[in-house]
């Protein structure tokens, strides 16, 4: 009797670890099986690389959205990976003990804004300072970096700054033995020991940018056509898709889930050189 | 700083003569740290203090109208789906890591199929699960959009979380619990229950606590799996808005920019206190 209530928790465990393998094989079914007929149906190279979105001439070419996420990824790196890695940086090797327990509370802050709000600050705040500053509308590529970047600073603290704690005390002791000041030894023995850590908080970093969809939306000025300069309007893939769901029908649609496919796609390659370099560190 | 390796003012200055990129380092790293904090304070600081001023108590009438654009069905519907999510994923994220920890053999194939799987569900963006969740339930399963639909969706978003803070606190449990468990005849089970999961009572709060953050904050998975109708739903079949998506029902039409505000610092404070006892439980965690 014992021995079955026993067997049957363990089967009830061992169902609830399978639960996330079926959410998975679930999702990646939904997704695909109604993404890629789409794709077929209007011609994978029609698709990814056409250059007009026209829902009302049946024209979807996604190449603007692609090229539109991929602007504005990069720009959040730009933004967001030096100021990230350096306060990650302070808080392992710098930050007074007392000051951290103020920092570091701040940063898990910083993570659970909601990104609505980030737009909405996006909006009333970074948009009319870029409007002067440019005498542009504000709202754009560079728009939309600046706040990405800010809202990517949590993941990649959060993950570079465990993987130079990471790094064995000696390295660092070794240098200073060595006669390096604190800031060389940080810099060229325990930076370079936690690489493989901080490309990871990178990719992750991306993740997260090139999926963020409610904030992009609020600043990036959403116009469906390859962007021009830094500071002209653009449509992120994920923008594509909620400015439009609300009202599409029939192949327009199938377009937009067949944008999230794609999309979908791209956050798989993050996600899998995410797991391949997060092995190779242990 | 560390080890007790402390220098006067003169040697610093000294070294630092000695070699000035050192110097520069130290600046550049203390101004990107200054420059996170002052990020924050600027978003906190700018929107309580614009926000502040639009609350009134009609934002908080029962009853939501185009006259008084009140939050508080918003408000009602955030409970209850972050009740509803909660008791859908909570349960399984705990069992799954206890079968994690607990039962299965170091190497298990199925683990690591575990572990990748959850650290793909992580990474999806939220926009693909409400797209998942517009495919599953409101077409295939013909629901349309529905609260149920809603919570679902972020059942599944926040798994990965509550899936990996159990975990943690699961490992961090020492070993001589269970084994003085064992040596006094329990079973495997009442180990896991009686022993093992009281001691991980509040780390597995602490990850609790910050997927409710996660669902408080999601907008882009709820709109089209639990739709935007601004009102409290009479039942999990309809369709019900939470505070971030009324936020950005708000915004989209343009005409509410005061209530924005205010919905915006609601939505802060929350998150500050959510944050806050997260820290707190977290704390009491460590301090065993």
């Amino acid at each position: 009797m014992k021995s079955f209530r026993e067997n049957f928790m363990k089967a009830i465990f061992l169902s609830a670890a399978c639960t996330s393998i079926a959410a998975v094989a679930l999702i990646c079914y939904f997704m695909f099986s109604s993404g890629l007929p789409t794709i077929a149906r209007i011609g994978p190279a029609e698709f990814l690389l056409g250059r007009s979105w026209k829902p009302l001439n049946d024209l979807f070419g996604i190449f603007p959205m692609i090229i539109g996420s991929l602007w504005v990824t990069a720009g959040a790196m730009v933004v967001g990976v030096p100021v990230g890695l350096l306060t990650a940086v302070f808080l392992a090797r710098f930050c007074p003990s007392r000051l951290y327990r103020m920092l570091k509370p701040a940063v898990e802050l910083l993570a659970g804004i909601p990104s609505i709000v980030y737009g909405f600050f996006g909006l009333v705040v970074i948009v009319p300072i870029l409007q002067e500053l440019l005498g542009t509308n504000g709202k754009g590529i560079i728009t939309a970096s600046i706040l990405l970047g800010i809202m990517i600073l949590p993941t990649i603290i959060g993950v570079a700054e465990a993987a130079i704690r990471a790094v064995p005390e000696s390295y660092y002791e070794g240098a200073l033995a060595l006669g390096a000041t604190h800031e060389r030894s940080v810099f060229t023995t325990v930076l370079p020991a936690a690489k493989s850590g901080i490309l990871a908080a990178v990719i992750l970093g991306v993740g997260r940018a090139i999926g963020e969809t409610m904030a992009v939306i609020m600043v990036a000025g959403n116009q469906a056509v390859v962007p021009g300069s830094l500071t002209s309007g653009v449509r992120t893939m994920t923008a594509n898709i909620v400015l439009e769901m609300g009202y599409a029908t029939d192949l327009h649609r199938d377009a937009l889930i067949a944008t999230a496919v794609v999309l979908f796609a791209f956050i798989l390659i993050i996600n899998l050189s995410f797991s391949l370099i997060k092995r190779r560190m242990k | 700083m560390k080890n007790g390796r402390k220098a006067t003012m003169k040697q610093m200055l000294a070294s630092y003569r000695r070699s000035p990129s050192s110097l520069m380092l130290r600046i550049l790293v203390i101004l990107a740290a200054a420059t996170t904090a002052f990020v924050l304070l600027t978003i906190i600081g700018y929107i309580v203090m614009r926000g502040i001023p639009h609350i009134n108590a009609g934002l908080f009438a029962w009853e939501y109208t185009t006259e008084n654009v009140s939050m508080m069905p918003a408000v009602i519907n955030t409970i209850t789906m972050t009740a509803l999510a909660l008791a859908l994923a909570v349960p399984i994220g705990i069992f799954s890591a206890i079968y994690l920890v607990e039962y299965a053999r170091r190497g298990n194939r199925l683990v690591s199929l575990v572990r990748i799987t959850a650290e793909t569900l992580s990474g999806i963006p939220s926009i693909v699960y409400g797209l998942f969740g517009f495919l599953l339930f409101a077409i295939s399963l013909g629901w349309g959009l529905t609260f149920l639909g809603g919570a679902l969706t972020l059942a599944v978003m926040i798994l990965p979380l509550v899936m990996r803070t159990t975990e943690e606190a699961l490992i961090a449990v020492p070993d001589m619990y269970r084994e003085g468990s064992f040596g006094l005849g329990a079973g495997k089970l009442r180990t896991v229950f009686q022993i093992v999961l009281p001691a991980a009572i509040p780390g597995i709060l602490a990850g609790v606590i910050l997927s409710i953050g996660r669902i408080v904050g999601e907008t882009a998975a709820l709109i089209f799996s639990a739709g935007t109708i601004a009102g409290v739903p009479s039942s999990l079949m309809d369709s019900g808005r939470t505070l971030s998506v009324h936020m950005y029902a708000l915004l989209s039409e343009g005409l509410y920019m005061d209530e924005a505000y205010a919905t915006a610092v609601v939505l802060l404070l929350l998150v500050v206190v959510i944050n806050t006892l997260s820290a707190v439980v977290a704390r009491a965690f460590s301090r065993r």
